[in-house]
């Protein structure tokens, strides 16, 4: 910058020019912000997440290994101690109840986990958000967790009865917690939270060991590493040492629920931060390609003239760079206002979703300067083109002006020679056939548009197709009942007996560890009778598929992950009785959406354990006019550890989603919808200024407003028509992506795309455009007829 | 002052009086007409001299429905041009105005035949686009895009524009004001002949002097006012004008 700094004539002529064209700007910017402002949003959820999560890991010695046992005595903690590698440990009881919370009628089942008499455990200490700790000798005291108590609306001191281990017992909050262990609550056999029916209460070690009648004992081994440990050394050392104690396996963090979710939930994040901004800043590329190269095509005159003056090219090319700098910035800074906004609000949805003390509200600077440099870059990269031939133009010839504009009959109107075209739709055809480079840029702004709105919609559609396959084709049952130890299956016909109940199916399911070389995934081995009638296993058409009297049907990613195809061969490690490995062969794969799993014929299951006819879950089909008379029935039944309803299951998914997808979809089409109307509005306005002698010119022959409108109008019309198709397909591409990069083990979200989804996209566009078309109406009204006629372009 | 008649006398196809326009120029006032009473009778050719400023753009914008006076009056046959709305005026010109400006305004991605088929499409008995050119002599390059043509070639499809909805009234702005003098007489013979062979009565504004030969009567305008009015006694060839 020269020595005058900002007042400089070429700087005032950029603010006077910046102000003239400020609708098209502003149109511009908006792109840009929305672009960083989604780029930030993520990298905020993203960053503030990632910290948050680390700092309450490590405030709150959150376990590294986790190693349940069926009963093992305390003093074989000492020797635990003494194995290398563990910082801290932590020996505890864990139970499962049944709740009874006043003017709630659906069964509720809850995890309790000891703390020890001295107060804060060692390993996954609490946050105590109200009260305090259960007090040691005192059974009926309780800590619950903070989502289940804001769920019931339960505060400090008030009382509810539990079932614990077949008693009934009588429960005092003295506090409510939270827990690094527990982030992300899903009950047994769920899928989604589920706050008001599935809790964690924590209780006095001593009250709990009595009421699971595990005195002296655990059944729960947390530990923490060393710095320089490796997590399997330590697992294979639990395991050995506590193989007699009935233990399941140890595991490590990757494979625990609450951390896997969240760490899935993070990698969504980072595909968010990546995909999005790199949609919107090629469309503001494209925008400010157009706007820029128009702007000095029309400035022709002024450059020959600077340059006549002795403004070398650097000088020309620097003022016009600026102008792109400019907006560039505009742009950048809404979209960091709009990003941190964004980030905070949806931080709150978080909030509710995930259980943290706080949320640390961070964002690296380095990323912020990164992206503003990107912005800024990627902008004048955007008007490169332009920039450069104002540049290059040689002062005599850019003095002179522009030669009329040549045009040819296009191959369409030869196609289509048996169609007498009015004149003004020949105008549109060969406008948009003269530039083809911009009308298919212009056609992919409209495109990018149409596809953003999509990607934010089809999730929606995909995520309602996920839940209906899972309740409506796979669980057909209406309630289902887990038992504590697994019974004999003649339990059924018991069942089968009561009032309300009209059909029951027992399953068993097994934890397992399924190994095929050195890959190996902890999960659950699912035995499924052979004349199932509720639930299924089905393929990607949707199909039941067969159970095969042997091997194993594995989901198509669990057989991904195992690296397994029908007829290898697996190790299975069932982690239940007398720990038996068997070898078991592959029969299939199966699709499913929602979870992973494992399933087997259950007579093969109970072979393979060595077992008899054994069951620990019964799925039942109700009478819905009895319904809280057989939740009570077996609430009141000793073995049974917790219900689970379908219905609310569905009720709290659908909540769920309410709450975070269509505050997404929300997003998504208000940024569909600013890019939108920036491609439009823009695409009108260069229109109207090439165009605006012709118009005129017609104008005065006696055209009307409309017919000249037409005109106009009529070439974004075109545009919309061949661009969203083009947006249509996009966006399937870019929902295959989302769908790709977003595969979890939790859930695979199908590729579906409803007509209500291509509608809706459409229907952002054409309202965006038409929104510009009432400006470019408003525009051509005050069209200067005699102006235009006096001067030559 | 009492209108002359030219002698291939109609009625009074236009009839202004006590015309005037007042623009607001930033903070100054343009009186661009003071008063300008005028008849233009049928199928008349009228040159009108000026130098820039002098008003006869005005006038012309005006005459041809694209502008309202500030105050007085102005008739075409019984329609008020100085009380009418922009849907009256759009209807005025697309019925009974043929225009042909300075620089040609043709649409340069339309053909010589559909620049005029622009036309002829909205009108009510509209020669066809080949008549028309064929009037101008451009029938070789009907299917030739602006960009193919001459500078004359372009102003004579203008032309041929014009009269192709056989208008009323033909009013040309400056029609040789972009061409060298060869050329412009081209120009200027298709006018002529257009008017001799359709009747129109047609209105050339000019500063350029020497056409005034070819005109049936000479308005001269001078500072928003007619200062001089002559009937020729015989209307110049083109051919023989040059400048």
């Amino acid at each position: 910058m020269s020595p005058k700094g900002l007042n400089t004539v070429l700087n005032v002529k950029l603010r006077r020019e910046l102000w003239q064209m400020r609708g098209q700007v502003l149109a511009i910017a908006l792109v840009i912000a929305g672009g960083v402002g989604v780029c930030v949003m993520s990298l905020v959820n993203y960053s503030s997440l990632l910290a948050t999560r680390a700092q309450y890991y490590e405030q709150h010695e959150f376990a590294e290994v986790f190693a349940p046992v069926k009963r093992a005595p305390r003093h074989t903690l000492k020797d635990t101690a003494a194995l290398p590698g563990i910082a801290r440990y932590e020996g505890r009881v864990e139970g499962a109840a049944k709740l009874e919370i006043p003017g709630f009628p659906d069964p509720v089942s809850a995890r309790l986990v000891s703390v020890p008499p001295e107060g804060q455990p060692d390993v996954n200490r609490l946050f105590i958000r109200q009260g305090r700790l259960p007090a040691a000798g005192r059974s009926q005291e309780i800590a619950v967790i903070g989502s289940f108590a804001e769920a019931h609306e339960l505060v400090l001191g008030d009382q509810f009865e539990a079932i614990i281990n077949g008693r009934r017992q009588a429960l005092t909050i003295t506090g409510i917690v939270e827990s690094p262990e527990f982030i992300y609550v899903i009950p047994p056999g769920g899928m989604l939270p589920d706050y008001q029916r599935y809790g964690v209460l924590w209780m006095n070690r001593e009250s709990l060991e009595s009421a699971m009648d595990m005195r002296g004992a655990f059944n729960s081994l947390v530990v923490t590493l060393k710095p320089g440990h490796s997590a399997a050394s330590v697992i294979d050392a639990l395991d050995r040492l506590l193989a007699r104690y009935g233990a399941t396996g140890a595991f490590g963090r990757d494979d625990q629920f609450s951390h896997r979710f969240l760490s899935d939930e993070l990698n969504q994040l980072k595909t968010m931060a990546t995909v999005f901004p790199l949609i919107f800043m090629s469309v503001a590329m494209f925008l400010l390609n157009v706007v820029i190269g128009r702007l000095i095509s029309t400035q022709r005159d002024i450059v020959a003239v600077l340059k006549a003056f002795g403004y070398s090219n650097r000088q020309i090319a620097w003022h016009y760079s600026k102008l792109v700098i400019v907006i560039a910035v505009i742009g950048l800074l809404a979209g960091l206002g709009l990003g941190l906004w964004l980030g905070r609000s949806l931080g709150e949805l978080y909030m509710d979703y995930y259980r943290f003390p706080g949320l640390l509200f961070r964002i690296d600077p380095a990323w912020v300067v990164l992206l503003g440099l990107m912005t800024i870059v990627v902008a004048w990269l955007g008007a490169w083109r332009a920039i450069r031939q104002a540049a290059a133009l040689p002062p005599a010839e850019a003095m002179r002006p522009e030669g009329p504009a040549r045009y040819r009959v296009t191959i369409v109107e030869k196609l289509l020679s048996g169609i007498r075209f009015a004149q003004p739709s020949r105008m549109i055809v060969r406008q948009l056939s003269r530039r083809p480079v911009r009308t298919l840029l212009s056609m992919t702004g409209v495109a990018m548009a149409t596809a953003i709105v999509m990607v934010g919609n089809f999730q929606f559609d995909s995520v309602s197709l996920m839940v209906h396959t899972q309740f409506a084709r796979v669980q057909q049952q209406d309630l289902s009942a887990t038992f504590i130890d697994p019974v004999n299956s003649a339990a059924l016909f018991g069942l089968q007996r009561q009032a309300g109940i009209r059909y029951v199916e027992g399953r068993r399911s097994v934890p397992a560890r399924l190994v095929s070389g050195h890959r190996e995934w902890r999960s659950a081995v699912t035995g499924i009778p052979s004349e199932a009638r509720l639930q299924f296993v089905i393929d990607s058409d949707l199909q039941p598929v067969p159970l095969p009297r042997e091997g194993l049907l594995l989901t198509d990613f669990l057989a991904d992950e195992l690296g397994v195809g029908p007829g290898d061969v697996l190790q299975l490690e069932l982690l239940e009785g007398d720990r038996r490995t068997v070898m078991v062969p592959v029969a299939g794969i199966t699709s499913e959406f929602l979870g992973v799993g494992a399933y087997m014929d259950l007579d093969a299951l109970n072979r393979a354990l060595g077992d008899g006819p054994l069951i620990n879950q019964a799925l039942i089909n109700l009478d819905p006019d009895k319904a809280s008379e057989v939740y009570n029935s077996l609430r009141e039944t000793p073995g049974v550890l917790g219900l689970s309803i379908r219905q609310a299951m569905l009720d709290s998914f659908y909540d769920t989603l309410a709450r975070t997808f269509l505050t997404f979809t929300f997003f998504n089409s208000l940024m569909g919808g600013i890019i939108a109307f920036g491609v439009v509005y823009n695409m009108i306005r260069i229109s109207l200024a090439e165009k605006g002698r012709e118009l005129a010119s017609l104008r005065v022959l006696g055209y009307t407003q409309n017919e000249v409108a037409y005109i106009l109008l009529g070439e974004v019309a075109l545009l919309l028509f061949l661009g969203i198709p083009l947006g249509w397909l996009i966006g399937q591409g870019l929902a295959l992506m989302i769908v790709t990069a977003m595969q979890t083990e939790l859930y695979r979200v199908p590729l579906t795309i409803t007509s209500q989804t291509l509608g809706m996209s459409a229907l952002v566009v054409v309202v965006s455009a038409i929104a510009s078309g009432v400006i470019a109406w408003w525009r051509l009204k005050r069209l200067d007829l005699v102006a235009v006629l006096k001067t030559r372009e | 002052m009492e209108p002359l008649q030219a002698s291939t006398t109609g009625s009074a196809v236009f009839q202004t009086r006590g015309l005037t326009k007042t623009y607001d120029q930033g903070e100054v006032q343009v009186h661009a007409l003071r008063g300008v009473d005028l008849d233009l009778y049928g199928g008349e050719l009228v040159v009108m001299l000026g130098a820039s400023g002098s008003g006869k753009s005005t006038l012309l914008n005006i005459l041809g429905g694209l502008d309202v006076p500030s105050t007085g009056e102005v008739r075409y046959r019984d329609f008020d041009l100085s009380t009418a709305g922009d849907r009256e005026l759009t209807r005025y010109r697309r019925e009974h105005v043929g225009f042909v400006f300075q620089f040609y305004n043709l649409i340069p991605s339309l053909t010589a035949r559909e620049n005029v088929a622009a036309v002829t499409e909205i009108a009510t008995n509209p020669m066809t686009p080949e008549e028309a050119l064929e009037l101008v002599g451009l029938k070789s390059r009907i299917d030739h895009f602006p960009a193919q043509l001459s500078g004359g070639e372009q102003q004579r499809v203008a032309i041929a524009r014009a009269i192709a909805k056989r208008p009323d009234v033909l009013l040309c702005d400056e029609p040789t004001g972009a061409l060298d003098s060869a050329t412009g007489v081209l120009v200027l013979e298709a006018l002529d002949k257009a008017n001799r062979e359709t009747g129109t009565t047609t209105v050339i504004i000019t500063h350029n002097a020497s056409i005034a030969g070819m005109a049936d009567r000479v308005i001269t305008l001078s500072d928003g006012n007619i200062s001089g009015e002559r009937l020729n006694e015989r209307r110049q060839d083109p051919r023989t004008l040059s400048w």
